[in-house]
């Protein structure tokens, strides 16, 4: 394994590259999902017959949409074994269940009841077909919630104890893993997709309003689109609020990060607009930003809830200055020690296994007893230096700003929308809304994006939080069989979503021609 | 519930999945027949109309098989995956471009032609069969793999499974397992043909092709089987006795499995079993010009079948995944299972399967009256 660095760089390519084009469609699933179950229930309980193809239109772009994200998210689940093998081994007992229940409970409920909701029309009750619709959304949800209990349980490691006689780690508590911050994301990312389908039924009934052909139609849809995805949205910073919270508790690096901020203060500013400096290194005199400005106090707020209290920097926390589960600045253990601390734990591991070799009880418990008191900083005994478990700030910091902007954008968009739509004919007339709507549908996406980007590199570079970093979480294979790969599902992924969004646009282009409510009752 | 005997209930519940998965594998035949019995359009739209409306329950069953093996059996899960990189790459290679086949096939602005799906269509139930076969095949004729859990102590090369330079490439290229490989495919194109017989019902246009495809393709295929199970019966095998999950003896016996077959006359029962109702289908399904169920015959002996060959690969003290490099990194289902913990918490979960089960049936009866 002489190109390790190579192997880890190429696999977490790999894997962001695929969760990446996952996340294109995920979240329009999920919301997509919520938004056509409405549309139907409107349909059933109004019984007008506009709601119909209303609904089938939805469903259709639902559907196209709906076959690429399940082809990436089968990638997404096997790479865990094919790219990350030690992580496997390392955490499968805890990792695993989680995605062998989501296959079971939630995969299964979407794929039995989406096939009746896509071409069960004339086959089944439109009381059980309803149903079907409202089961796979819901499922959708479910899916996502086993996914993103995973991926909570990585940043925030709970419910389980290391075994040293199997290497690895074994659950103790499976209803650990359902911790704050695991419901937190979930609900932060459910309601995110809620908050970028609204987007995406804006514009295209915005695009349909501009081919005149469907003023109805677009209204009603920017209707039901514009409160789901207000709500979402709405839910997302609240979510998202909370997010900030638990960041700053448990991973106080990440929160650094996202800020570029390398010596913290009380009452810390959050930084509005800055580049941040690439030369700044946690022990150098170099100024953390080109140029920032900043709004007093709101980094303490955010991070905290409180007004004046204390957010450590990179270099606090490297030093050992971090805020504790209540809130209260605490110096802690700094990361040269975590180093040797690490390092201690794994002498005190093969100390372990020597001894049970040798069958002896009495060197094991002392072994046991070392490992125990150090295992917390198992993972960094992986790095030599400090600066390795330092993320990619420069980015972190970028996503951060890039996710909060558009989000607030996004916010002004929603009220606008709805605004014009309930004005009576203002919407009919805003014909520069319905521009701004199709040239931002893109930004939502990054929007989105960003949200995970700051999520996943911000946490760097662990797969699990001090435990295991990427570099000791990969298969032995060559470097260059992932290159192949990457390359192979990249032209794939993209050759794939070139497809699904010309389909979209023919799609959505034919019936833009025709009158979609009077065609349907022909 | 005691460490052994959850490990046993998991093997027997991936075993079960593994029997759905190969029976409705009949998706990945049937694509595999659209340059022959769908040449024509109008018979290709059949065709692909019968195996569109079931491709998401295989698709389905495949990611429940690898997060139960995964769940269950960690350690295989990072040796096989991680190791047989290039045979299971391909795999999910081939299945990506299935699921979106059926749906952009026919629809406008799909850039690419429905050819072009259609063609990924065949690449995955040609890949996807064979391939599957290769990797079940590995159970019995073993990977190029060592498993050092130490490894997890050095800094250079932490990882804990290794396999040889080939990555896979080996075992797709093994004549043995490529025998498995072509029994798979040609078992599922003959549970294809049977199952469009049964679609069909009262429309017996295709009848007289698709009985004539069924009995060339069954045919190959139970002569591509009988060679199989007579290699695995004559293999060399391991029986490996372990304490507390640590292997303390392992021995080298010839006929291994046939030993297994025989020791564990259920499982060998289970396999005959499966044997007459997979012939009895064929037989009856290709000269009864009036017997439409056939398809429920072979799919019930394919799953039992392929049930025992499960567990003659992983009951009686035998490595389910048996190590060529090093015969004590073998992957037992006691040494590379989950916690007692994990297996029970998941155990309590395994409950919901008769209902998923059900409500599956239930909404498909709906949906085919």
């Amino acid at each position: 394994m002489e190109d390790l660095s190579t192997l880890v760089d190429w696999s977490r390519l790999q894997f962001a590259l695929t969760a990446i084009y996952h996340w294109l469609f995920v979240p329009l699933t999920l919301g997509l999902s919520v938004i056509v179950a409405i549309m139907e229930s409107a349909y059933l309980k109004t019984k007008n017959e506009k709601w119909l193809p209303i609904t089938k239109f939805w469903m259709t772009l639902f559907g196209i949409n709906f076959a690429i994200g399940v082809a990436t998210g089968l990638i997404l689940e096997f790479e865990f074994g094919t790219n990350w093998s030690n992580y496997s081994w390392f955490v499968g007992d805890i990792f695993g269940a989680p995605l062998a229940i989501e296959g079971l409970l939630a995969f299964f409920l979407e794929a039995t009841f989406g096939a009746v909701m896509f071409f069960g029309w004339n086959k089944v009750s439109p009381k059980f077909h309803l149903a079907s619709t409202w089961l796979t959304a819901i499922g959708a949800s479910i899916s996502a919630l086993w996914i993103l209990v995973a991926n909570a349980w990585m940043q925030y490691p709970v419910g389980m104890e290391f075994d040293p006689d199997q290497m690895r780690n074994v659950m103790t508590d499976f209803w650990a893993l359902f911790s704050g911050i695991a419901v937190n994301k979930f609900f932060h990312a459910v309601f995110s997709g809620w908050a970028l389908a609204g987007v995406f039924v804006i514009a295209v009934s915005c695009f349909l309003l501009l081919k005149k052909h469907n003023r109805e139609f677009a209204i009603l849809s920017i209707k039901v689109g514009g409160w789901v995805g207000l709500a979402g949205l709405l839910l997302t910073m609240y979510t998202g609020d909370g997010s900030a919270v638990q960041v700053a508790k448990h991973q106080p690096m990440k929160l650094a990060a996202m800020e570029g901020l390398y010596h913290g203060s009380e009452g810390q500013g959050l930084t509005l607009i800055g580049i941040v400096n690439p030369d700044k290194t946690w022990d150098n005199d170099e100024p953390e930003y080109l140029g920032h400005i900043a709004m007093p106090h709101a980094l303490s707020v955010l991070a905290t809830h409180t007004w004046n209290a204390f957010v450590p920097g990179i270099s606090d926390i490297i030093k050992g200055y971090t805020i504790n589960e209540n809130g209260d600045t605490v110096n802690t253990v700094s990361y040269q020690e975590r180093i040797a601390r690490g390092l201690a734990a794994r002498q005190a591991l093969a100390d372990y296994d020597a001894a049970r070799k040798a069958n002896d009880r009495q060197a094991m418990a002392l072994a046991k007893a070392e490992l125990d008191k150090n295992y917390e900083f198992f993972g960094y005994s992986y790095f030599k230096s400090v600066d390795e478990a330092i993320p990619p700030v420069g980015l972190t910091f970028t996503m951060f700003r890039v996710m909060v902007y558009l989000g607030s954008f996004f916010l002004l968009f929603y009220v606008v929308a709805l605004f014009l739509v309930y004005r009576k004919n203002l919407m009919d007339r805003a014909k520069w809304f319905w521009w701004v709507a199709m040239i931002s549908t893109p930004f939502m996406w990054l929007c989105s994006e960003a949200g995970w980007c700051v999520a996943e590199v911000g946490r760097q570079p662990w797969t699990i939080q001090d435990l295991l970093p990427t570099v000791a979480a990969i298969s032995d294979i060559p470097a260059s069989s992932v290159v192949v790969t990457f390359w192979a599902f990249a032209a794939v992924f993209t050759l794939l979503l070139v497809a699904e969004v010309s389909i979209m646009v023919k799609y959505v282009g034919k019936k833009s021609a025709v009158n979609i409510l009077s065609d349907n009752q022909k | 519930m005691t460490l052994e005997y959850l490990q046993n209930y998991w093997w027997v519940l991936i075993s079960v999945l593994g029997g759905i998965l190969v029976f409705l594998l009949f998706v990945q035949g049937g694509q595999s027949m659209i340059y022959t019995f769908g040449r024509k359009p109008e018979q290709r739209d059949v065709l692909l109309q019968g195996m569109g409306s079931k491709w998401e329950l295989t698709y389905t069953t495949l990611v429940v098989f690898g997060g139960a093996f995964f769940a269950s059996f960690p350690l295989f899960y990072s040796t096989c995956f991680g190791g047989a990189y290039w045979l299971w790459i391909l795999i999910l290679f081939s299945f990506v471009l299935q699921a979106v086949s059926y749906e952009y096939r026919k629809k406008k602005g799909n850039v690419y032609g429905h050819n072009t799906y259609d063609a990924f269509l065949f690449v995955n139930g040609l890949v996807g069969c064979v391939l599957l076969g290769v990797a079940v095949s590995m159970f019995f004729f073993g990977g190029d793999f060592t498993v050092r859990r130490g490894n997890l102590l050095t800094t250079c090369a932490p990882v804990i499974s290794q396999w040889g330079n080939a990555h896979g490439f080996e075992a797709i290229f093994n004549a043995r397992n490529l025998v498995l490989g072509v029994a798979v495919f040609f078992l599922a194109r003959m549970q294809a043909s049977f199952y469009m017989i049964n679609r069909l019902k009262d429309d017996t246009r295709y009848d007289a092709q698709l009985r004539r495809a069924a009995f060339i393709n069954g045919g190959i295929f139970l002569v591509f089987f009988v060679l199989f199970v007579t290699l695995v019966c004559l293999a060399t095998g391991y029986t490996i006795t372990e304490t507390d999950g640590l292997t303390t003896d392992i021995q080298e016996v010839p006929y291994k499995y046939f030993h297994n077959f025989i020791e564990d006359w259920w499982i060998g029962l289970t396999l005959v079993a499966g044997a007459v109702l997979v012939i009895y289908g064929w037989f009856r399904g290709c000269f009864d010009n009036k017997f439409r169920g056939a398809v429920w015959f072979t799919g019930i002996g394919t799953f039992l079948a392929v049930v025992a060959l499960f567990w003659c690969a992983g009951f009686n003290s035998t490595p389910f995944l048996p190590s060529l490099a090093d015969p004590a990194s073998s992957l037992t289902i006691r040494n590379a299972s989950s916690s007692e913990y994990t297996l029970k918490a998941m155990s309590y979960v395994s409950i919901v399967i008769p209902f998923v089960l059900a409500y599956i049936a239930y909404v498909w009866r709906k949906m085919d009256k």
